[in-house]
């Protein structure tokens, strides 16, 4: 029961953050709206004893990804008002596909697990969330646990190739440049007449 | 109020996963002009299906559902660094992130 009514809370915000990320007007607003729907999902992952994937949802997207997100929010200068010039004339068609999915999962969901209300057993007193994923993620999972490490490792470097800016001002060696030099080009010979010494 | 007395089932977490992603899609739809709500309603979406998976782990007692998790976060978080840094490098050479203005490969 107390588990049915927090579930039911937890839900309404989610449902309501989700729906303040899409209609608010300023984008600084959606991704404060969007933190609210990671911390609420992060709630409703404990409520289903996910609590090693609540704490990570919580630590790595709203300190990290979200905070990239108001970053780049906040450090792009656009005009996001003359974005929404025709949001108006997107409601029709979005609203039907928002329909149309809607009403598809539904029916999966609804033909599928109507009738099922099976309570899993409740976990032993000794069982512990992190320590079950770790040892299935470093025995079973390890060669996919590598390759995700590998992901990150492409993510930055392509991040920081993409967004890094060469100085101008950085000093620098040019080989090509360095071989392909001629003699003129460093040594000047200036033919003068020899300074006569004063009596 | 007998839906009350008992624990949630399992429909009722995949419901709400299909109406977070249902929300995401028409988020998508209706700002179809800005890349950054977009890429926003991309992570609302992912998380409705993680919510899905967490669903699943926990009423069939598998934690190969919570691992799949830990993998679509990485996956996610790499996409939306690399989705971001594409977005600033699009702010730096158009002078917009509207995708009405992105038409320049169309010739």
């Amino acid at each position: 029961m107390f588990v049915e009514i927090l579930f039911y809370a937890f839900a309404t915000v989610l449902v309501a953050a989700g729906l303040g990320v899409i209609f608010s007007r300023n984008p600084v607003h959606s991704a404060l709206f969007l933190v609210l729907a990671f911390f609420t999902s992060a709630a409703i992952w404990l409520l289903l004893e996910a609590e090693f994937l609540a704490i990570v949802l919580v630590l790595v997207y709203v300190g990290a990804v979200m905070v990239l997100f108001l970053f780049v929010v906040m450090m792009l200068d656009v005009n996001f008002e003359k974005m929404r010039e025709r949001f108006r004339s997107y409601v029709p068609v979005a609203l039907i596909v928002g329909a149309l999915v809607l009403i598809e999962m539904g029916l999966v969901v609804y033909a599928g697990y109507r009738g099922e209300s099976s309570v899993p057993p409740d976990a032993s007193a000794s069982y512990s969330n992190t320590k079950a994923l770790g040892m299935l993620i470093y025995t079973e999972y390890a060669y996919p646990f590598e390759l995700a490490g590998f992901l990150l490792l492409v993510a930055i470097i392509a991040a920081i190739a993409l967004t890094h800016r060469t100085r101008r001002q950085t000093k620098y060696q040019n080989p090509a440049a360095q071989v392909r030099v001629r003699r003129n080009e460093r040594l000047r010979i200036v033919q003068m007449p020899a300074e006569k010494q004063e009596p | 109020m007998s839906f009350l007395s008992q624990q949630p089932a399992l429909a009722h977490y995949l419901v709400l996963g299909a109406i977070l992603f249902a929300i995401s899609v028409v988020g998508i739809f209706l700002n179809r002009r800005n890349v950054l709500i977009i890429l926003m309603a991309i992570e609302l979406m992912l998380l409705a299906v993680n919510l899905n998976f967490i669903a699943f782990s926990h009423f069939l007692r598998d934690a190969a559902g919570q691992v799949f998790v830990f993998f679509i976060l990485t996956v996610a978080a790499a996409e939306s660094a690399i989705g971001l840094a594409i977005l600033v490098l699009l702010f730096r050479n158009v002078g917009s992130i509207d995708v009405e203005d992105l038409g320049k490969l169309k010739g």
